[in-house]
């Protein structure tokens, strides 16, 4: 079977795989402190994972994308089942512990299944995106995919989980895009969540309004949609305020951090604050393997997880942030190499899908960390410590592996 | 979908180019922070990583003239505590008081002192009790955040002895601390609180050392001495001209019963042998913290062992300050030595209608100034002061220093009190116009009536009549040149004088203070006092050996009830210094 096949798509392998070591050593270093925490051994319950992840992968590309999407909808709907049988039986873990996303069997935790439902979305929404014959051109057509996503995603944030809901939606957006969906029906489609973002300030909100009415104007779409379009502005954003207050006190602390970081320097702006003490102390070359004082001392917080991007910058300075962003930005181009190059529609979507997947983490997790963005407790492909999500990674490189195997030209070509 | 490769390509770059375009927003953001901000986040790093650990300086020695201690220092502990939160140091407290008890005040210190600087390890106790070191040590294991160290603690090993010169030493305040004088000092260090540790804090305060410990996010000390010590420093012993041996000799006689004070100096220098003033306080209990019961017992006892009787204490100079009327009459030419009055003494004074009184009210006769002074007449010096006058006289005392400080190098010298000039003035204003009679004039002219002295500037002022009419300034550390003029008289005059201050010891009112083989001359004062009638305070003031003085001594005792037993002790002082110096040993060869 195996030599009716072009060869894989190596050089992501081998790119996935330095990543893989890298994040492997990093959550070793992560468990280097001074006072020895539960950390220490952590690495070696990841390496168990990685092996595991890598035969999955690898077990994956001896199968075919048609039995992918063959599978897709069963999988898609196991994924929903188990979402929503954790809004009963879930279990928190960690800084995420009043939250629901962990599935526990007799009290072993046994992983978080919104990691492996991610690549169950993927595959549906390429499943039925895929099968239409044109893109969604209305509002109206869009009705099908957003309920791919949206069952899952109202299922996650049920746990509550934030920063997963945050990917479904960069997913979804993604996948759109590369479905073809034109631009304008992509913000008009976006236009309610930016409403309900800016509606805490009336002058934006208020200049947001008119450039949604001069966006309707131009497009001119079917007078129905219009209609949606504006009153979903205009409910979300007087709704705002009432969402806002429904937001747990925590979550409110961390949007207000994410503005000013100092105005709760002991809290929640600690985590940011030391994270960027941890990032700028490292310099350009760093201080050293295993040797960052922030991480020994334990002032940088989670650092086996959501934190541990500062660990690199600590230990290996701007250098290895360098190379770190370096390997993901080949790992990104390489997957969108992998979308162009299917030969199937429902391949290409998946393989952007996975590739908007590892983008929306990398962004959200990386960017968290500098203080770019919201701290979202979402981890950073390959590297945070997580034995769902590190199976999850792989089986994504796998189903990449295949799809580039089955495309057309070469795959390995650089 | 739509899938035409053309479009498939052109989506392709136009995420491609997102990739790249956000990875470097990301990697800008990287840049910024750990190249262009790297010196500011590095030591934020290093704030956190690294505590301070002050390392408590000894203070310097206090030395004797001939180099014997003062004060020294003893080995002691402090507990400290790398606190984040006042809780924090709550429930440190609490659980060390399950150890071993903890008083309210010790927990409120300790509060204090973080609120004060929040960043230092705070100390939880100064001279903690060798049993709590012992407790905590044995649990070291349990209390990782406390830095046990050892802090020399201040010593007198002749506690009681020196009380009224060295002060004592204590805890900044939290008003000293907010005090610019006291910039640069840290809640919990220990300063000079009275006396020479207060007057010198400058040259005896240690330099602080500081002690480098990592610690984690907790505040746990996880590496002792991450970077080399900057080592405490102490500054070279202060030396005084103190004689340790004269100031135990006079404060084994004023023992537990006598209450008084005591200034010894040589008269040419101003150097300060020896300062007393009984009660004493033992200064060592005030070291790390006075105990409550001990403060209060001081603040009660009714004869102010606190208050300083030698620089603080003013008493009217009674016959004392005859000289002083001799010596202004005397200077204005209204009177030699050998001079008598007009009215004999026969035991008093008709002046209006009011008779004053002479001490002896079998009287003294017609006797010349030189006797007056030799018996303390007081017939005499009322007549005397009436013949310089009021406003002479009261500007004739504040030329000799009467309303001066002797300026001794010590801390809250009370000046004494006596009239301004001009004189009619100063009465109008105390007694209202016409309120009082010239009367005054004859209380002032015996060292009574608005008038109080200092021990130590009575001492600073027979300096002057021990040599020649200059007064030395008295200092217990170093030596004023300046010497103040206060008086000028002929040598007959100054020898006249120095004959009858001979002549109170050998054969007038210290008569029975006689030394064998050393002349003593003096002056007694029996000074009434406001606070009780019939008890009065006793003076003397003397210098000895009178034909080449070396040392000048002041003695007051309140309720003494009569001078010649301040004299009595003063001789004996002088004996104690000028006969040891005699049979001091002398050198021998090989």
């Amino acid at each position: 079977m195996r030599s009716l096949r072009l060869p894989a798509d190596r050089p992501l392998a081998l790119v996935a795989l330095l990543l893989t070591a890298f994040g492997l050593s990093m959550v070793y270093s992560a468990g280097q402190t001074d006072v020895p925490t539960f950390v220490e051994g952590l690495w070696r319950i990841q390496l168990a994972w990685v092996v595991l992840g890598v035969m999955a992968g690898y077990v994956i590309t001896r199968l075919s994308s048609r039995l992918l999407e063959a599978v897709s909808v069963p999988a898609y709907v196991a994924a929903c089942a188990v979402l929503l049988l954790l809004i009963f039986i879930g279990k928190g873990a960690g800084t995420a512990a009043s939250t629901k996303s962990w599935l526990a069997v007799g009290g072993v935790r046994l992983g978080q299944p919104s990691e492996l439902a991610k690549i169950a979305v993927v595959l549906m929404l390429a499943h039925v995106l895929g099968a239409a014959r044109r893109a969604p051109a209305t509002l109206f057509e869009l009705i099908p995919s957003a309920t791919v996503v949206g069952i899952p995603w109202l299922l996650i944030m049920a746990q509550p989980d934030l920063g997963t809901g945050i990917v479904f939606i960069g997913i979804y957006y993604a996948m759109l895009f590369w479905a073809g969906v034109s631009w304008w029906l992509l913000l008009l489609a976006a236009s309610p969540g930016i409403s309900l973002i800016l509606a805490f300030s009336t002058g934006l909100w208020g200049a947001w309004f008119l450039v949604l009415l001069a966006v309707l104007a131009l497009v001119r779409p079917a007078r129905w949609e219009g209609v949606v379009v504006v009153a979903g502005n205009l409910m979300l954003g007087v709704l705002a305020p009432l969402l806002w207050n429904r937001l747990d006190p925590y979550q409110q602390r961390r949007l207000l951090v994410f503005l000013d970081p100092s105005s709760d320097p002991r809290a929640s702006g600690y985590h940011l604050i030391q994270s960027q003490v941890a990032i700028g102390s490292g310099g350009l070359f760093g201080k050293g393997f295993t040797l960052g004082s922030q991480k020994r001392l334990a002032f940088l917080p989670e650092q086996q997880t959501d934190f541990i991007f500062p660990v690199v910058a600590e230990e290996f300075g701007f250098l290895g942030v360098s190379i770190a962003l370096a390997l993901f930005a080949a790992l990104l181009l390489r997957t969108i190499r992998v979308a162009v190059r299917s030969s199937t529609p429902f391949a290409s979507l998946v393989a952007f899908g996975i590739t908007s997947a590892w983008f929306t983490h990398l962004m959200v997790n990386v960017g968290m960390t500098v203080g770019l963005m919201p701290i979202t407790g979402i981890p950073l492909p390959f590297f945070s410590y997580g034995g769902s999500f590190m199976l999850a990674s792989w089986l994504s490189v796998g189903i990449l592996l295949l799809i580039s195997s089955e495309g057309r030209g070469r795959a390995d070509q650089l | 979908m739509s899938f035409q490769p053309n479009e498939v390509q052109r989506r392709a770059q136009l995420a491609s180019g997102l990739v790249v375009l956000a990875l470097s927003v990301l990697l800008a953001a990287f840049f910024r922070a750990q190249v262009i901000e790297y010196a500011r986040f590095r030591l934020a790093a290093e704030d956190n990583r690294l505590r301070e650990v002050p390392l408590p300086a000894a203070r310097g020695m206090i030395l004797d003239r001939k180099g014997a201690v003062i004060a020294e220092n003893v080995p002691s502990y402090t507990v400290s505590y790398l606190a984040r939160t006042e809780r924090a140091v709550r429930e440190m407290m609490q659980r060390i008081g399950a150890l071993s008890p903890v008083t309210p005040e010790q927990v409120g210190g300790a509060i204090r002192r973080y609120r004060h600087d929040a960043s230092r390890p705070v100390v939880l106790f100064t001279d903690a009790p060798f049993r709590l070191v012992a407790a905590l040590e044995e649990r070291r294991l349990e209390f990782p955040e406390l830095i046990i160290q050892s802090a020399p603690k201040r010593w007198y090993p002749d506690s009681s002895v020196v009380s009224a010169l060295v002060g004592y030493t204590g805890e900044i305040s939290d008003r000293e601390l907010d005090d610019s004088t006291f910039a640069g000092y840290k809640a919990g260090q220990q300063i000079g609180k009275d006396g020479l540790e207060k007057q010198y804090e400058d040259r005896l305060r240690g330099r602080e050392g500081v002690r480098f410990v990592e610690v984690d996010a907790r505040g746990r000390m996880v590496r002792d001495r991450a970077r080399g010590d900057v080592a405490p420093a102490s500054p070279e012993a202060l030396r005084t001209n103190l004689d340790l041996d004269l100031q135990r000799f006079i404060a084994g006689i004023f023992g537990d019963s006598l209450i008084g004070g005591v200034v010894a100096m040589v008269p040419q220098t101003g150097e300060v042998l020896a300062l007393h003033s009984a009660p004493t306080f033992d200064p060592n209990r005030f070291t790390g913290g006075i105990p409550r019961s001990y403060w209060n017992a001081l603040q009660s006892d009714p004869r102010r062992p606190l208050y300083n009787k030698a620089i603080k204490g003013t008493y009217p100079p009674g016959s004392i300050w005859k000289l002083a009327t001799a010596i202004t009459a005397m200077e204005a030419g209204l009177v030699d030595i050998d001079d008598r009055m007009a009215t004999p003494c026969r035991g008093g004074f008709q002046y209006g209608n009011r008779y004053f009184r002479c001490w002896d009210p079998k009287g003294h006769g017609n006797v010349t100034l030189a006797g007056a002074i030799q018996h303390s007449c007081d017939t005499y010096f009322y007549q005397l002061g009436l013949k310089i006058g009021l406003q002479r006289l009261i500007a004739g005392g504040l030329k000799l220093g009467a309303r001066q400080r002797s300026g001794i190098d010590l801390p809250s010298e009370n000046r004494p009190l006596y009239p301004t000039d001009p004189a009619r003035e100063y009465y109008d204003r105390r007694f209202g116009p016409r309120a009082w009679s010239n009367a005054v004039t004859l209380n002032l002219s015996i060292g009574q009536g608005e008038h109080s002295q200092t021990v130590a500037n009575m001492a600073r002022f027979y300096t002057a009549l021990a040599t020649d009419g200059t007064a030395a300034q008295p200092m217990i550390v170093g030596a004023s040149e300046a010497r103040a003029p206060l008086f000028a008289l002929t040598p007959k005059q100054m020898q006249g004088i120095q004959e009858a201050l001979a002549a109170v010891v050998g054969a007038g009112t210290a008569a029975g203070s006689r030394l064998e083989g050393i002349t003593v001359a003096g002056k007694t004062g029996t000074a009434q006092n406001a606070a009780d009638i019939r008890r009065d305070h006793a003076w003397f003031v003397g210098y000895a050996p009178a034909e080449a003085p070396t040392i000048v001594v002041a003695v007051m005792l309140e309720f003494g009830l009569h001078g010649s037993r301040a004299a009595r002790i003063a001789t004996r002082i002088m004996e104690h210094y000028l006969k040891r110096e005699v049979v001091a040993l002398p050198e021998t060869e090989g």
